[in-house]
């Protein structure tokens, strides 16, 4: 029988406050392995964790056991301790008394008694505990960051800057995401491809990063510090290193009506096209559903004058496969599709926009070269309504399409473009309905104040319920003013919806092939909200950007430069220590059968012929399993799998989860 | 002596370490209640899960055991909770053939994510299982005397 010593914290009242820690540290010091037990208000803290290195040593502990928070929060603090102390690190269990007892249970004696079964049952796992030693394993040091938005560039150029070579996928033709279709960017109205483009030309010009452009990942396999990623290149119908951008395809292009997604459909564009003026890399693309050529097999007009001779419509989508130490997720967002909000009258009148499309109205490269103009007859608009929290913050599922969360950018690009109607075309009223103005940030605040005591913009605190189209082409709204309690109708010419922004469509299947997490609204988790916020809990995957929560660019290209530090940390390190809790085969028990193999998801298990024979004569070869403790991740899937008993997992070995059951059953 | 002593029956509750665990952390930092007689122990992944630990449970006096997995396509280690799902179902079809009634139990899908969930899921199975009392079928008197 290994001696224990046990160790209770009271973590300040956390756990002191709903569970009699004195009692606990008492009953389980009775267990006839435990020869130390003792409480303290801070185990963690460094006279916590001197207490537990002293105890070890004065009492030749061979196991301890912290009755503390969460193994998911300490048990590496509480590892380091006990390894200092000369044990074994791995001979440590800790008994979660604080996020699964006392913040949960309200009654003292309850949790007391709750906490002594999962002290003794800490106990009786650690009893059973094996001295583990952690292998080792290489790291590429190359970073592959998914997503070429503000977010993937400034986390790019980080870890560039730093010395690694980094890779960009991105699946439109060109990098820049979202933020090239902004016209100006809060709270200081400088223009968006101002600030972008420079870093957009930095990306191609670095020689520490490739852009795969029009590319998405098409699998993931392996592990932090040596992943192997699939990138499917789809097919451009250009040759990316002949075509010089020059732009004579799209000119000669016979097909002009083609939606510009640049533009949110606003505007057509032809079959061959490049996205945008300042497109990275700037090289033409043909629209496979939409080309002559490709769809009928007849044209070729821009393959005649290409003078590079770029153009080749054999082209079939390719592959790249690449290692990688680290990963990083910045794959963005959408606004919500509001098809189903029938009251706003979004898809009945082309004076009806969302945020953005407005924004592509502002902007100098959109649908109306940056006039202020209806979309429906090209007036300029008298009166503009905005609408605030136009899916965001909806409890139910009214219109099945709502988000409970605030989507966090909308009262400041509203507060905006709101200023800038009132800036450019000062005879414009301007209306901006919401249900609260939400501003904290630097200078956010006094930018909203601009809004409404510089520029005069009417804020109503209220909501929309419907915007009727009129016969005269003007649109009526439909409010209440919730501080005078009135019905109102606002005659306007326009009106501007604050949709909801989510996460873009990608991430879910992205989230599968890296084994992230995501929450219920396909944000991906962090490891840690507080403490470890761009890291996945996926080990080598890092959260850039919007694809973690709403928010703004600031706020992103800080978070990006955080998920870079965090990678270049992690490629600083030419070895990784391996999980050591792997699994292993017992030969004397294995009987060759292959059902381990059958279900391991990493192909870790091999056989080997091996002679068990006494003498050196060979006659009693036998087929055994072995374990790759390098490419074992430590699942379990073969130790249950296995018929004869053979297959064991070390730290989650059978006899403890036994021993764990029959401790909770007592 | 006490007479109408309220049940309080013995539950035990598998949770893979990457989301049931992180969702049973995050429902005790929500501070969502959920009743004292779940006690957690914590696997790798939900195919860690032997039917035999769960067998093992009601021989020594488990009135319910709830196996918690993450949601079927995010396992962390892709495959294991689909594993997990299909020897469960094996089990149950055992356990009905043996005479425990089915619901003392149960696979649920709990993402790291959902706190609420999690507690809401263990008070609603503590419910269940304080409907049908006490497990006397599968339970081995020799263990009591240990």
């Amino acid at each position: 029988m290994l001696r224990i010593g046990v160790f209770v914290c009271h973590c300040g009242t956390n756990i002191a406050g709903t569970v009699d820690v004195k009692a606990v540290a008492e009953t389980l010091g009775k267990e006839p392995a435990v020869v130390f037990s003792t409480d303290y208000p801070y185990m963690c803290s460094e006279a916590g964790q001197n207490i537990i290195k002293d105890a070890i040593k004065e009492y030749q502990l061979e196991g301890v056991v912290v009755c503390s928070c969460s193994p998911r929060m300490h048990e590496a603090t509480f590892r380091k301790a006990v390894a200092a102390a000369g044990l074994n690190p791995y001979m440590l269990e800790v008994a979660n008394i604080r996020e699964q007892c006392s913040w949960i249970h309200k009654d003292m004696a309850e949790g007391t008694a709750k906490a002594i079964v999962l002290g003794r049952t800490a106990v009786a796992k650690v009893q059973l505990n094996a001295p583990l030693t952690a292998g080792e394993s290489p790291v590429v040091k190359r970073a592959l960051v998914i997503g070429g938005g503000i977010a993937g560039i400034q986390t790019a150029l980080d870890i560039a800057e730093a010395g690694y070579p980094v890779d960009i996928v991105e699946k439109e033709p060109t990098i820049g995401g979202k933020m090239t279709q902004i016209d100006k960017t809060f709270p200081t109205l400088d223009c968006s491809s101002c600030i972008l483009t420079p870093k957009m030309v930095e990306c191609a010009q670095n020689e520490n990063i490739t852009i795969y452009s029009y590319s998405e990942v098409e699998a993931v396999t392996g592990f932090v510090g040596n992943f192997s990623v699939k990138i499917r290149r789809k097919a451009r119908f250009v040759d990316e290193d002949k075509c010089t951008g020059c732009g004579a395809c799209t000119e000669k292009c016979p097909v002009k009506n083609a939606p510009d997604a640049y533009n949110l459909g606003l505007s057509n564009r032809h079959a061959a096209y490049i996205p945008f003026a300042q497109a990275i890399p700037n090289v033409a693309v043909l629209d496979k559903e939409r080309c002559i050529k490709l769809t009928k097999g007849k044209c070729g007009l821009c393959s005649t004058v290409c003078s590079a001779g770029a153009i080749d419509y054999e082209q079939q989508d390719s592959f790249v496969e690449e290692k990688y130490g680290a990963i990083v997720a910045a794959t963005g967002y959408n606004p919500i599709n509001i098809d189903g909000y029938d009251e706003f009258a979004y898809s009945q009148s082309k004076d009806v926009v969302t945020s953005l499309e407005f924004e592509r109205i502002l902007k100098a490269d959109g649908p109306t070269e940056g006039h202020l103009a209806r979309l429906s007859d090209g007036k300029q608009p008298k009166t503009i309504v905005f609408v605030q929290c136009v899916g965001s913050r909806e409890s139910g599922s009214a219109h099945g399409c709502g988000k409970e969360y605030c989507s966090k950018i909308c009262c400041m690009y509203t507060a905006k473009h709101a200023m800038l109607c009132r800036e450019k075309y000062p005879d414009t009223d301007v209306y901006v309905f919401y249900i609260d103005v939400r501003t904290p940030g630097k200078n956010y605040d006094e930018f909203y104040r601009r809004a409404v005591e510089q520029y005069g913009v009417h804020y109503i605190k209220g909501m929309v319920g419907k915007v009727a189209p009129q016969a005269d082409g003007t649109l009526d709204v439909q409010a209440s003013d919730l501080i005078s309690n009135e019905q109102l109708h606002v005659k306007a010419d326009m009106v501007v919806l604050a949709a909801a922004i989510e996460p873009d469509k990608s991430a879910r299947p992205l989230a599968t092939m890296l084994t992230a997490s995501m929450d219920t609204n396909d944000f991906f988790t962090e490891a840690h909200a507080k403490l470890r916020p761009v890291e996945s809990p996926t080990a080598g995957v890092f959260l850039s950007g919007v694809c973690q929560g709403p928010k703004d660019i600031p706020e992103t290209v800080a978070q990006a430069g955080a998920a870079a530090s965090k990678v270049i940390g992690l490629l600083a390190k030419d070895k990784l220590s391996c999980n050591p809790c792997v699994a292993h085969s017992n030969e004397m028990k294995c009987n060759g059968c292959s059902s381990c193999a059958n279900v391991c998801p990493y192909g870790a298990i091999t056989y080997e012929d091996k002679d068990f024979s006494r003498r050196k004569d060979g006659t009693m070869m036998r087929r055994v399993a072995s374990v790759n403790e390098a490419v074992c991740q430590g699942c379990g899937a073969c130790t249950v799998a296995c018929p004869s008993g053979a297959m064991d997992l070390k730290g989650f070995a059978t006899s403890q989860i036994m021993a764990e059951v029959d401790a909770i059953c007592k | 002596m006490q007479v109408n002593q309220e049940f309080r029956p013995k539950i035990v509750a598998f949770c893979c370490n990457w989301c049931s665990y992180a969702g049973a952390d995050l429902a005790g930092t929500n501070r969502s209640n959920y009743p004292a007689d779940v006690k957690i122990i914590r696997v790798p992944c939900s195919c860690r899960v032997n039917p035999l630990f769960i067998l093992r449970a009601f021989q020594r006096g488990a009135d319910g055991v709830i196996m918690c997995g993450c949601h079927p396509g995010d396992c962390h280690y892709t495959t294991g909770n689909y594993y997990a799902r299909r020897r469960m179902t094996m089990l149950f079809s055992m356990l009905d053939y043996l005479g425990i009634e089915k619901e003392r139990t149960r696979v649920e899908w709990v993402s790291a994510a959902e706190g609420a969930k999690f507690a809401a899921t263990m008070n609603e199975f503590t419910a269940t299982i304080k409907g049908l009392g006490e497990n006397k079928r599968l339970e081995d008197l020799r263990c009591k005397t240990q």
